[in-house]
């Protein structure tokens, strides 16, 4: 080495070290805020009237959102209303909305089960006050007080709208007829390079979720609770898998939607949104859910615990939770509403019948998605996958 | 040139004169003047900030928050070392960059030495026009628009349809042709930089000594344009080797860039961990160009 | 050396071969800025103009474009201030750690952005900085210093020091060589260094998806829209305008830049 270049080495390696010494001595701070209650969110109106008109102080309300779930049709009406405007960004998936809202720039976000526990835990998000909420009185009683929305009986956020993963197929290349996850799983064969898969470690629920159905042996109960041999097994599933999917897609809908456009995609699993994007195009499409049952989501609003525009937040929490909003949201998304005056308001009269939004015996085989923990929730103790198993395995899974 | 003296015209403030006479009589401090801003800037918040990534890479992660906790731990480099996928990931990632730069050397030659030698001085000032415009077209809407195009029933398909060939499509090739677009004027214009400083007095040399054109080529050409390639090579591995989004738009392939996003969220100190190994083969890299001579091609 | 004609026939050729290949790509997305669907299917059945009317009344398209003007013009004066600074020092003066600075300033353009992005957002937050437009200029900025600063040094390699040494002898002080001497041949180049330094900061989504928190300047609007299904027409629109504006910066940039070298080229970093 020249003597020149040596010297460039040390320079960069000492000041290097020197800086490296100096961060380590610091002792960084890590991330996640610290826990705090619905009282202490700073800048809150202490009554519905207050809360109107901060909020009009306040003027914005930014926001985390699943692709779809607060489009001008219902968002500018708020913004009328209120005086807030809207700023959303779309989060890819759980794990990406947790960071989002961890950047400390947001005030809400619409949390799936397995980021919504996580963030409860993290002291991300406050519990919320009902009484500023007027609508939250007419939420269905069945996805109030779940494990995902609430902790230690506090409730932590306002139900949006839940939905299955479905089972999506180009017409013209798959049978009418198929109703099992199976043409993913065994049979993809005839659509090997064709398949069109959600981008996220959760999407092992999806692989146990089939196994549950179709190796009885593997004694699989809850998908998202998997021991040692369930997890392996699952795994394998999705690593054979992997070399036929053309398309994994991370929260970003216009990709799985052109790729089933142009027949990059015959087969996949989707949120009914897309279905509905299709639909529209004139792409001949159809969504099932298959007999094995499936995955799904349970979706929850929940206030950042340092929001900037809590009040715009409280005022957002209230109003998309209203009856005009749900029906404009669930038409549009296709997911089940969660306030069942929604249902005379929605433009098809039959629409909360088709997404069975009061048929609890629909949803028994729909798993919401939830974070995977150690505890397995039943006599195996804590021998369960946890979070961070799922996430190095999917790596491992993709290839 | 006027006497400086003369052409001073404000008064000087005192305070000023003194501290201009004081900078002269003291070099190092007129020295350390200079390098204080830039090299506390370049230290702290670039070395700083990097240093301070790579140390959590020895923090461990909280299985169910995945919050970082602060304990120290070699588990994210074991973690990485016991698993092929993440060497499989790096190599291909380490192949793609340099077949990219490969391809873009070869395609940049001929249009950098058109213009380095045989335009004429218009045409020259077009031509680098005509090569930088494409890098104000967003990387993003060109890399999408790939992506249209190299669909089943997309543009490239449709425009080699009649002759019987077909696109790559959404493969690791199709992804090779879109860096190769994307990075092309990087390497561009140091190659005609580069191909512009060689003296015709060299090629006339050559021909007079009975070389042909091919052998004026390889034996002259090329190796007084190479630090020139080296130079633009620096851009097209680089950007190749850490692209996060690309790779993701056109192949279901994953690439370190791909990796360590999306992991970074939930899994900092390991993201932090592997992040040690585009860093390492980016400085073995600069080393080596600069040897090479790149630095003054850049 | 007198290229034959063969060799000029084929380099004429090949120079168009790769011209063709830049710019399909592009007439692509010009073609579906007129688009009328909203899903990008080939070939285009309908055509329309109506986008360019929602583009207009977008008033997110408005304020990214501000916002990435704002950053631009904040990180390239931050870069051109560094980047003379440092290469005055290094052109005139032999010191300890000479080989070692000038390593260092390539590094975070040569290093690729995820790595940059993700250590600035993740210090950023330890510390407690609040990410907006400060954050993303000190980002654009800090990759931003080597493209000003091998330009001016360029130029100050080819101008001897004599000159100042000349002006010295004069009776000049170190502000007055400076002002008068070193400066006026600097114009060129830092101003050549600045254009592209601004070009590098506009375009720049890879470093700034990190540093910009819930900002957007239009490379963030861009990906943001990309993805949603029904906005897919108007970031064509959008970024057909911007390769269309930006056609006289170049041209006047081109002309600036000629004599002094030709600088790290603009991009994605």
């Amino acid at each position: 080495m020249s003597k020149a270049l040596k010297r460039a080495l040390t320079g960069v390696a000492l000041s290097g070290v020197l800086v490296f010494l100096a961060f380590a001595a610091a002792g960084c701070g890590g991330g996640g805020g610290g826990g705090s209650s619905a009282e202490d969110i700073s800048g809150l109106g202490s009554s519905v009237d207050d809360i109107e008109s901060k909020a009009r102080d306040e003027g914005q309300v930014n926001l985390v959102i699943w692709s779809g779930y607060a489009d001008p049709a219902w968002a500018k009406p708020f913004t009328q209303q209120t005086g807030c405007k809207v700023n959303t960004k779309d989060g890819a998936s759980s794990d990406d909305m947790i960071d989002l809202l961890s950047s400390g720039q947001y005030d809400g976000v619409s949390a799936s089960g397995n980021a919504s526990v996580r963030l409860m835990a993290r002291g991300d998000v406050a519990p919320i006050n009902t009484d500023y909420i007027p609508n939250f009185a007419d939420v269905q009683e069945g996805i109030k007080n779940q494990s995902y929305n609430s902790l230690d009986g506090k409730p932590y956020g306002v139900p949006h709208g839940r939905g299955p993963n479905l089972l999506m197929f180009r017409t013209d290349s798959v049978p009418e007829n198929t109703d099992s996850w199976s043409v993913i799983w065994d049979k993809s064969g005839p659509y090997n390079g064709k398949l069109s898969i959600y981008d996220d470690s959760i999407f092992i629920a999806d692989a146990a979720v089939y196994l549950k159905a179709t190796q009885p042996d593997l004694k699989i109960d809850d998908p998202y609770e998997l021991d040692d041999k369930q997890f392996s097994a699952a795994v394998d599933l999705l690593k054979k898998q992997a070399p036929q999917v053309s398309d994994y897609w991370p929260g970003d809908v216009a990709k799985q939607v052109q790729a089933f456009t142009n027949k990059d995609a015959v087969v996949g699993t989707t949120w009914p949104y897309q279905v509905n994007l299709l639909d529209a195009a004139k792409v001949p499409v159809k969504a099932v859910k298959p007999k094995e049952g499936t995955t799904g989501w349970s979706d929850t609003w929940m206030i950042y615990s340092k929001a900037q525009h809590p009040n715009c937040m409280y005022l957002w929490m209230n109003y998309i939770i209203s009856p005009e909003a749900q029906a404009k949201v669930a038409e549009s998304f296709g997911e089940a509403p969660v306030n069942p005056k929604a249902c005379a308001l929605t433009t098809d009269k039959q629409f909360c019948t088709k997404y069975h939004a009061e048929d609890e015996s629909w949803w028994q085989d729909v798993y919401y998605w939830t974070t995977p923990t150690a505890d397995c929730g039943d006599d195996r103790g804590e021998v369960c996958k946890t979070q961070e198993d799922w996430k190095a395995a999917w790596t491992e899974i993709r290839g | 040139m006027t006497s400086v003296a003369h052409s001073d015209p404000s008064p000087r403030p005192r305070l000023g004169r003194r501290v201009s006479a004081f900078f002269d009589r003291h070099p190092r401090i007129r020295l350390a003047a200079l390098l204080a801003l830039p090299v506390a800037w370049l230290l702290v918040v670039y070395i700083g900030s990097l240093a301070n990534l790579l140390v959590a890479s020895f923090w461990q992660t909280d299985p169910f928050t995945s919050q970082v906790v602060h304990t120290f731990t070699l588990d994210n480099f074991k973690h990485l070392w016991e698993r092929d996928v993440y060497r499989h990931v790096a190599w291909r990632t380490i192949k793609m960059a340099a077949l990219v730069t490969i391809a873009d050397a070869v395609l940049a030659f001929p249009i950098a030495y058109y213009m380095a030698r045989v335009a004429s001085r218009r045409m020259r000032g077009v031509l680098i026009v005509a090569v930088v415009m494409p890098l104000w077209a967003s990387y993003l809407v060109k890399a999408y628009a790939w992506r249209t195009m190299l669909a089943h029933s997309g543009a490239l398909n449709w425009a080699l349809g009649p002759i019987g060939l077909a696109g790559p499509g959404y493969t690791e090739t199709g992804l090779w042709l879109v860096f190769t677009y994307l990075w092309l004027p990087f390497m561009i214009l140091p190659v005609y930089a580069g191909l512009e400083r060689i003296p015709s007095s060299m090629l006339e040399a050559s021909s007079d000594l009975g070389a042909k054109a091919l052998h004026t080529f390889f034996r002259v050409i090329l190796p007084l344009a190479f630090p020139a390639v080296v130079a633009g090579s620096i851009f097209t591995f680089s950007l190749t080797l850490g692209d996060y989004i690309a790779p993701g738009l056109i192949t279901s392939e994953q690439f370190m860039g791909t990796v360590i996003y999306s992991i970074r969220g939930q899994a900092l100190p390991l993201a932090a961990a592997y992040t040690f190994v585009p860093i390492a083969v980016m400085v073995v890299y600069l080393f080596i160009a600069r040897r090479l001579g790149a630095f003054e091609n850049l | 050396m007198v290229e034959s004609a063969t060799t000029r026939i084929l380099l004429r050729l090949g120079a168009l071969a790769t011209l063709v290949f830049l710019y399909a790509p592009l007439a692509v997305i010009a073609l579906y800025a007129f688009n009328a669907q909203v899903t990008q299917g080939w070939p285009i059945q309908d055509w329309s103009t109506k986008w360019f009317r929602v583009a207009y009344e977008d008033e997110a398209v408005r304020s990214a474009l501000w916002l990435s003007v704002k950053a631009a013009l904040g990180a390239t004066i931050v870069a051109m201030v560094l980047g003379m600074l440092l290469s005055l020092a290094v052109s005139r003066y032999r010191f300890f750690g000479r080989e070692t600075v000038s390593f260092l300033v390539v590094l975070p353009i040569a290093l690729p952005g995820i790595i940059t992005g993700l250590s600035l957002q993740t210090t950023f937050q330890n510390v407690g900085i609040a990410f907006g437009l400060l954050t993303i200029i000190v980002g654009h900025a800090t990759f931003c210093i080597v493209v000003v600063y091998n330009n001016a040094l360029a130029r100050l390699r080819r101008m001897s020091g004599s000159f100042e040494e000349a002006s010295a002898d004069l009776g000049a002080d170190s502000w007055q060589t400076f002002r008068h001497v070193t400066f006026p041949e600097l114009r060129t180049p830092l101003l050549a260094g600045a254009l592209l330094a601004f070009a590098l900061s506009f375009d720049e989504v890879i470093v700034t998806l990190f540093t910009s928190g819930a900002q957007q300047t239009l490379p963030i609007w861009i990906f943001a829209n990309l993805q949603r299904p029904r906005e897919l027409p108007v970031v064509n629109v959008v970024a057909l305008f911007v390769l269309l504006a930006s056609i006289v910066p170049v041209y006047l940039a081109q002309k600036l830049s000629r004599g002094a070298a030709t600088g790290v080229p603009g991009g994605e970093k």
